[in-house]
């Protein structure tokens, strides 16, 4: 098991670690014939001493969709955060155990971090348009992976503009700010400049809530088009959400993966009696 | 009784900002009523002539070109040292850092001493350098005088940056020194109001140049020479026993007062320019 210190850490988990073991160790069955995207083996993070994520394993299949559900405080946030590293940026964080990207470890301390970020696009709870404009929020990204040249940059712009399915509504004004944009608006703007870093995973944090229904339903749109060429992984406020887009459900509970699987297998059959007690709104 | 008690605190907060507005208004009236017959064209367009002391002759050019240089050379060397402080405190130390605390802490207490510390602190310098009263020395010592009051402010807002505008920029594969960009353009209203804070103080302070930029009755050519300023110009006018010459001194105080108009309005102006595509 590969360990990650951080210098203001004693070894203080070691002890709680070797007690810790692989009586939870669930792994989704992989129904497409590609290898899993992302892989989580023996994950364990602590917040504070307090112990958030307990022993993880889960698999996020290729091009596909998979939600994670559970009720609010059980750790989504934390597992997705943990996938493109922004975790660490706070204090006291420890985690143990392995997060596998296209099976590379992205915790090995050798990785360049901001090779793994670029892999995955974020898209957080509220939109977080930068300070700049339209066309500068989607040039952000390749300009600082080393795109300068004007006419590429354009293209870029136009092409996830489009796929965001936001160029329409404003290629009139492309340098105008983007916090003038509708809050709908402005989740699609953020989905495009995750895009145009080109990466493989889309990770979504309850993408969607903030936003009214028609913005919603047109991101959950992108999100089963955007199936077909990256592998998404959405924590989702809504049961409802999850029964209409997800092929995956991950449902966790207290930190720990109650139940994963193909969708229609956890919704109509679901194995636990956690997983059912959630599913009918027992509780939430 | 509750009507009684709004009625109470509503009483007291209108006399609150009338005793505000009214002390303000009196100073301004004050100082236009005894300083505006006074003025004229030479004041602003040409330097003291014939002994400074007793004259009436001549004008302020020299305190107004030497408070303008230490201004405005302050206030960039102030920039240029509590930005990479503000940056580092807010984006590369982690949220909860003892460095950071203790950072804001000592420009906390650095905004409380009074200025005439930082012009002895200063001439202390020079002395152990053996520098003459300059237009430098006084550059350098306003700049440590407004340098906690630039780190505090634009604090104030860095702090406020919500976490997720750093993380959306860091998950796009940017590293931390690619989301200073990001960073200052989100703080740049901040950035002005410090810098308007700031400008405020160094133009009005004279304790802090008192022994480092001495006065001269000529425009500085150089870093090296003395150089005036308006509120010592203010000051000395003022001490003396002449009518006239204590007229000039209140011309001296509508011109600081005039400059800072401007400048406030100045940087309003570019801050809603430049802040146009903040969030
Ligand atoms: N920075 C943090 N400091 C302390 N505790 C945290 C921090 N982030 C998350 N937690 C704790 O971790 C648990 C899981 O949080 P989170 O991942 O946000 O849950 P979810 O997204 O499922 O609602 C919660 O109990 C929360 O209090
Ligand atoms: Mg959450």
């Amino acid at each position: 098991m590969k360990t990650m210190k951080y210098p203001t850490e004693e070894n203080y988990y070691d002890e709680v670690l070797t007690i810790v073991n692989d009586k939870n160790k669930k792994t989704m069955p992989s129904s497409n014939s590609n290898a899993p995207h992302i892989s989580v083996r023996n994950l364990n993070v602590y917040i504070q001493r307090n112990h958030i994520l307990k022993n993880i394993n889960l698999d996020i299949p290729n091009k596909s969709i998979t939600c994670i559900i559970g009720p609010s405080g059980c750790g989504k946030t934390t597992l997705l955060k943990t996938f493109n590293r922004l975790l660490e940026r706070s204090n006291e964080i420890k985690i143990t155990g392995e997060v596998l990207v296209d099976g590379e470890n992205i915790h090995d301390p050798h990785i360049d971090i901001t090779h793994i970020r670029k892999k995955m696009g974020l898209l957080s709870q509220r939109p977080c348009p930068l300070p700049m404009s339209i066309y500068d929020n989607i040039a952000y990204g390749p300009k600082i992976h080393g795109t300068r040249n004007r006419k590429q940059l354009d293209a870029i712009v136009e092409k996830y503009l489009n796929a965001a399915g936001l160029w329409d509504e404003v290629k009139d004004r492309l340098h105008a700010p983007a916090n003038r944009l509708s809050i709908g608006q402005q989740q699609r703007l953020c989905l495009a400049r995750g895009l145009a870093v080109e990466p493989e995973v889309i990770l979504g944090d309850e993408a969607t809530s903030a936003l009214d229904p028609i913005s919603s339903k047109k991101i959950e749109e992108l999100f089963v088009q955007l199936k077909e060429e990256y592998s998404i992984a959405l924590v989702t406020h809504t049961l409802r959400q999850a029964q209409r887009i997800a092929d995956y459900i991950v449902f966790m509970y207290l930190g720990e993966v109650v139940e994963a699987g193909p969708a229609a297998e956890v919704f109509n059959n679901p194995k636990e009696k956690l997983t059912r007690e959630y599913l009918s709104g027992y509780f939430s | 009784m509750r009507r009684a008690e709004e009625l109470f605190f509503k009483t007291l907060m209108i006399l609150a900002t009338i005793v505000i507005l009214g002390s303000l208004m009196m100073i301004l009236f004050a100082v236009v009523k005894r300083g505006l017959p006074a003025m004229n064209w030479d004041m602003i367009t040409k330097i003291p002539s014939g002994g400074f002391y007793i004259g009436k002759e001549g004008g302020l050019l020299n305190a107004i070109a030497g408070s303008l240089f230490i201004v405005i050379g302050s206030t960039f060397l102030g920039l240029l040292i509590s930005i990479p402080i503000v940056i580092y405190i807010n984006i590369y130390l982690p949220p909860k850092s003892f460095l950071a605390d203790l950072t804001r802490l000592s420009s906390d207490v650095l905004f409380g001493i009074p200025s005439i510390v930082y012009g002895a602190f200063g001439f202390t310098l020079m002395v152990y350098f053996g520098l003459k009263t300059s237009l430098l020395g006084g550059i350098i010592a306003v700049a440590l005088l407004i340098t906690p009051i630039l780190i505090r402010s634009m604090d104030e807002v860095a702090r406020i940056i919500p976490k997720d505008l750093k993380d959306a920029a860091l998950s796009l594969g940017a590293t931390r020194f690619e989301i200073i960009k990001v960073i200052l353009k989100q703080i740049s209203p901040g950035i002005t109001t410090a810098i308007l804070l700031s400008v405020g103080r160094a133009i009005g302070d004279a304790a802090s140049v008192l022994f480092t930029a001495g006065y001269t009755d000529n425009i500085p050519t150089s870093l090296s020479e003395p150089a005036a300023t308006l509120p010592l110009a203010i000051f000395f006018q003022l001490s003396s026993p002449i009518p006239e010459v204590q007229d000039r001194a209140y011309a001296a105080a509508l011109i600081l007062t005039f400059i800072v108009l401007v400048l406030s309005l100045a940087a309003r102006y570019y801050s809603r320019k430049f802040s146009k595509n903040k969030i």
